[in-house]
């Protein structure tokens, strides 16, 4: 049953880890660049939910309404003054230039909320859901919910849409989409602003399990790396399927053995898939297959 | 075949040139590093006395890191109202080390071999510890430290090394003693963070505890990155222990209390490392209802009746505002180490570190805003006290050992989560 329980508990996580994590395979898909400053945009989200909660008492879920639109912006401000203005090794700059507006966000933060931890206490923290010797904590099983319908939102934005098309075919090849008239700079700007959004939403969830200061982003970005990694690079459910098989495999050696051994054992299958897929569970080769 | 372009040796005059001028480079070197050591004798200049310690301002350890820094700024600016050190003003030096063991070894080079401050005093935690002391002897100085109580720091075999408060072997002690007093054998569920300071405290508590007929349904540790806890809590709610000891520090202790409560499970007993002792930040966290009967172990308490400990909080409030309640353990740690340093300074009127160290060796008592402080051989504080702390309707109270201080009865069993208490 311990183990039925772990399974459950992997899932749950993993669905709002995958809101986290997709936010940074969507912007590699369309850019090709890895996002460093991910994991401190989430805190970034985590904050801002906790100010609105602490301050004008605005319940964090509530609060997306705003807060996505807000880190929205950001995403699209961060594009157009600093990713676009890159000419060469747009690569290898774009990766420096989103490590130093990670660096630079902490400082921002650290300066801003202190260094002191905080969280975000609401009524429906501790609460959960009994259902025989199963617990299903209520916070969790509305932050996968949330995060199957805000997944889904996206998965309908790429896959049902025009702008979609534009995205995909910019993922691609920006080349040849550019030359069909698709704006891959809106295009671009767009999908950051996208992913960064996402992130205001696995941020206000990270900020309602965990308490956190601006240096829980060093945690968060390894993990997200991991994730994407293992769901391949630019592969929406790829980083969904890998957060939840991370996120499970970690809940039930810990439970079986030990949790120092459950990232390692995590870290081993990883290696093992990449071994026979290098490109990762469904990395770029299977997206352009959809 | 000449392995050299140009015919023949060196003549021999200026070969023995280079020597000597090698030697005496050298000589000048070992010099500079000694005198910054053992520097600076009889203590009758009029210069500030400076002291440097590394603070972890961000990374895991930030919010410990802060508190530390404002107890060596407490106590820097008690000791400077109070006429300072041997006449003379105290001159704090900080670096940050971002919580990295790599990096605090890199400061504390810095502050004695660019800085040349007089003295340094330590860090927070056993992982940055270790490495700074080991840094501080290589340069002839001393370490007196509040906050790093690891097995490690003393297995080092140093002798410049001198913690101020419990080892953490023993920081669980007094709560194990009331335990084997007052329960039968039963079954107790465990938990820690595999950090050098936390895992030798949960395990001198349970070898205690084991010795004394209570068994171990839960044994987990977890790595310092964890940030998901529910697989721990989902064990030990599981095992239903009626005692549950985590090693935690205070993201991780705040973590398993809303764990627990997810999973319904409330124990009689639960203790942790950190997490409970961090005032206001506590009770936001996990919600001022379900504080009730938590236990935290720590070396100090702001009602307590040790050496200048109310003028301690005093100046502190006024210096960094809130409340009593809410100063953490932290502050009371740097400024034990610094009460240490003056008094000892005082003594040998002199700001040399070899008389220093030696002084410290000699088995005098101190004493410090924790209590008395009297070295081993190894650095340990063999007269530290640790003290059991419990939350008592919202209010973190003393209640172990009973007989020092003002202590309140313990409350034995821990109220339903909910339930206030």
């Amino acid at each position: 049953m311990l183990v039925l329980q772990a399974i459950i508990d992997g899932v749950l996580v993993g669905g709002f880890y995958a809101l986290m994590a997709a936010g940074l395979t969507l912007v590699f898909g369309v850019m090709e660049i890895v996002n460093f400053a991910q994991g401190i945009l989430v805190v970034l989200g985590a904050y801002l939910s906790y100010a609105l909660y602490a301050h004008l008492n605005i319940d964090p879920f509530l609060g997306l309404l705003i807060t996505i639109p807000v880190m929205f912006g950001i995403g699209i401000a961060v594009y157009w003054t600093m990713i676009k203005p890159i000419k060469r090794d747009r690569v290898i700059m774009s990766l420096l230039t989103m490590f130093a507006v990670g660096t630079v966000a902490e400082g921002i933060l650290d300066y801003i909320f202190t260094s002191n931890l905080v969280a975000i206490h609401t009524s429906y923290v501790n609460s959960s859901i009994r259902l025989g010797s199963l617990i299903f904590p209520s916070i969790y099983l509305y932050a996968f919910a949330m995060s199957v319908l805000l997944l889904g939102g996206v998965y309908y934005l790429l896959y049902r849409t025009r702008f979609g098309r534009s995205l995909r075919a910019s993922m691609q090849n920006p080349t040849a989409a550019r030359l069909v008239g698709i704006n891959t700079d809106w295009v671009s700007a767009f999908t950051l602003g996208i992913g960064v959004g996402l992130a205001a939403a696995g941020g206000m969830v990270f900020g309602l399990t965990n308490s956190f200061d601006a240096a829980s982003s060093y945690d968060l970005i390894s993990r997200l790396l991991a994730i994407v990694i293992f769901g391949g690079f630019g592969s929406l459910s790829g980083a969904l399927i890998a957060s939840i098989v991370m996120l499970v495999i970690q809940d039930v050696v810990a439970v079986t053995w030990s949790p120092t051994w459950g990232q390692t054992t995590f870290y081993l299958v990883l290696v093992l898939v990449l071994l026979l897929r290098p490109q990762g569970l469904l990395g770029r080769k299977a997206v352009r297959a959809q | 075949m000449k392995l050299q372009g140009k015919s023949g040796p060196r003549p021999r005059s200026r070969t023995a040139a280079w020597w000597t001028a090698g030697v005496a480079a050298v000589a000048l070197v070992i010099a500079g590093c000694s005198s910054s050591g053992s520097s600076s004798g009889s203590g009758s200049s009029t210069q500030p006395i400076t002291v440097g310690i590394s603070v972890s301002l961000s990374g895991d350890f930030s919010g410990d890191g802060l508190a530390t820094k404002q107890g060596y700024e407490t106590w820097a600016a008690y000791q400077n109202a109070h006429g300072g050190i041997l006449g003379r003003q105290i001159k704090l030096s900080f670096l940050s080390d971002g919580s990295s063991p790599t990096q605090v070894i890199t400061n504390y080079q810095k502050l004695i071999t660019l800085n040349h401050v007089n003295f340094v005093m330590g860090p927070y935690s056993t992982l940055l510890t270790k490495p700074a002391s080991a840094i501080a002897n290589r340069y002839g100085y001393v370490m007196i430290e509040g906050i790093g109580g690891g097995p490690s720091v003393f297995s080092q075999g140093l002798h410049n090394v001198f913690d101020v408060s419990a080892s953490a072997a023993f920081q669980l002690i007094t709560f194990a003693k009331w335990l084997v007093a007052t329960q039968k054998p039963e079954a107790i569920a465990y938990a820690s963070m595999t950090d050098p300071f936390l895992q030798p405290m949960l395990d001198g508590a349970r070898s205690y505890l084991t010795a004394h007929g209570f068994t171990s349904t839960v044994y987990k540790l977890y790595p310092l990155e964890t940030t998901d806890f529910t697989p721990i809590a989902s064990a030990i709610a599981a095992s239903k222990a009626p005692v549950v000891v985590l090693g935690t520090m205070p993201p991780d202790g705040y973590a398993f209390v809303q764990d627990l409560i997810q999973d319904k499970f409330s124990p009689q007993v639960l203790i942790e490392a950190s997490g409970p002792d961090q005032g206001s930040a506590f009770i936001k966290a996990v919600g001022a209802k379900n504080t009730g009967g938590i236990m935290v172990p720590n070396t100090w308490y702001p009602g307590s009746t040790y050496y200048q400990n109310t003028a301690m909080v005093q100046l502190y409030l006024k210096m960094f505002g809130g409340t009593a309640n809410n100063i953490s353990a932290d502050v009371a740690e740097a400024f034990s180490s610094g009460q240490v340093l003056a008094q000892a300074i005082d003594h040998i009127k002199s700001t040399s570190n070899s008389a220093l160290e030696s002084y410290l060796h000699s088995g005098v008592t101190f004493q410090s805003v924790q209590g008395p402080v009297k070295f081993l051989a190894d650095g340990e504080n063999g007269a530290a006290t640790p003290f059991v702390f419990q939350w008592q309707k919202g209010t973190l109270q003393d209640v172990l050992p009973t007989g020092i201080g003002t202590t309140k009865p313990v409350m034995a069993v821990k109220p339903a989560w909910g339930a206030n208490g």
